[in-house]
């Protein structure tokens, strides 16, 4: 009897997107850490889930988050095929405010000004 | 599974330089995807996250039906603040059983909005507790629920036993000014903070 989908359940397993490995090749990915296409790179070579995340962010930036979510994939699992698109150049990124500086009065001042204006 | 969205309005201005992200955390059912809603100038996403009580993920990305596997969802949304400037808002549930998600998803976040529900006062405290854990600065905003018993805010704030330093307001999920109010409240809060941090600086040097 062939076992039923789970709803919600990905058609391939998440192994064999990321080739059974669970951890990026880099570790300095953040949900917020913004991706930018490099142009100029044939697709040539890459897999289904790395073409499509290429397509995916070649028309402008966006997040790793937000990749995921259009991606259908988990969080780790983008994580994963990003640091190899990185790796081969197709990638660029824009990193996230350093962890050290989050409490930047400059940036919540620059927060808080840009939410008052949205009211 | 679709292909590239076809909005313009997915993709970040070019001239953005800086993502932050505040996360919005709170037990089952107390609005945080509606806050996210009210407040995301993109259709809010939902991504997942494969959390493992051993560490074992690689037999989770396997995909075997371990019990000590669970999956938490992330929704998230975006606002663009200036031409230079993305803050994204994640939302989750804090439980403490989740931390490694928290230990990723606190790691370079400005501050957190701990959602409320006065008919569930007592379901907060977890949430609260995982962020002073994690040493995560945190507001609290009570999510006005039409049939929720109207109390006075300095009896929540005594019943949450929150310090006096910490911001307690009310706030309709649904509504965008309303929301925007509670996370501008956050970050006026946040603001303090840095000045006061300044200040024992000088006093340790």
């Amino acid at each position: 009897m062939t076992p039923r989908r789970r709803p919600g359940e990905r058609l391939v397993r998440s192994y064999v997107v990321t080739d059974g490995r669970s951890h990026p090749s880099r570790n300095t990915l953040d949900l917020v850490t913004l991706l930018i296409a490099a142009d100029d790179l044939p697709l040539t070579g890459l897999s289904p889930e790395k073409r499509r995340l290429m397509e995916l962010c070649r028309p402008g930036a966006l997040s790793v988050a937000e990749v995921a979510g259009h991606l259908e994939l988990p969080v780790s699992v983008t994580k994963v095929l990003v640091a190899d698109l990185m790796d081969s150049g197709h990638i660029v990124t824009r990193a996230p405010v350093p962890s050290a500086r989050p409490s930047d009065a400059r940036i919540l001042q620059e927060v808080l000004d840009g939410l008052r204006a949205r009211l | 599974m679709g292909s590239a969205p076809a909005s313009d309005d997915v993709y970040l201005r070019p001239s953005v330089q800086t993502a932050v992200k505040l996360l919005i955390v709170g037990h089952f059912a107390v609005g945080k995807t509606t806050f996210v809603g009210a407040l995301s100038e993109i259709r809010p996403l939902r991504t997942e996250e494969v959390m493992t009580q051993a560490g074992a993920l690689v037999d989770d990305l396997a995909g075997t039906r371990d019990k000590t596997t669970t999956t938490v969802a992330l929704d998230f949304g975006r606002l663009t603040l200036n031409d230079a400037l993305v803050l994204y808002l994640f939302g989750t549930p804090g439980q403490q059983r989740f931390t490694e998600l928290w230990q990723d998803m606190t790691r370079g976040a400005l501050g957190a909005l701990v959602l409320a529900d006065t008919r569930r006062l007592d379901q907060s405290f977890e949430v609260m507790g995982v962020l002073e854990e994690l040493g995560l600065p945190y507001a609290v905003a009570l999510n006005d629920f039409d049939d929720a018993p109207a109390h006075d805010l300095e009896e929540v704030r005594e019943a949450l036993d929150l310090l006096p330093s910490t911001p307690l307001v009310r706030c309709d999920a649904r509504d965008r000014v309303s929301s925007t109010e509670a996370l501008i409240a956050l970050v006026e809060y946040l603001l303090t903070r840095t000045g006061e941090s300044r200040t024992g600086e000088l006093e340790h040097a």
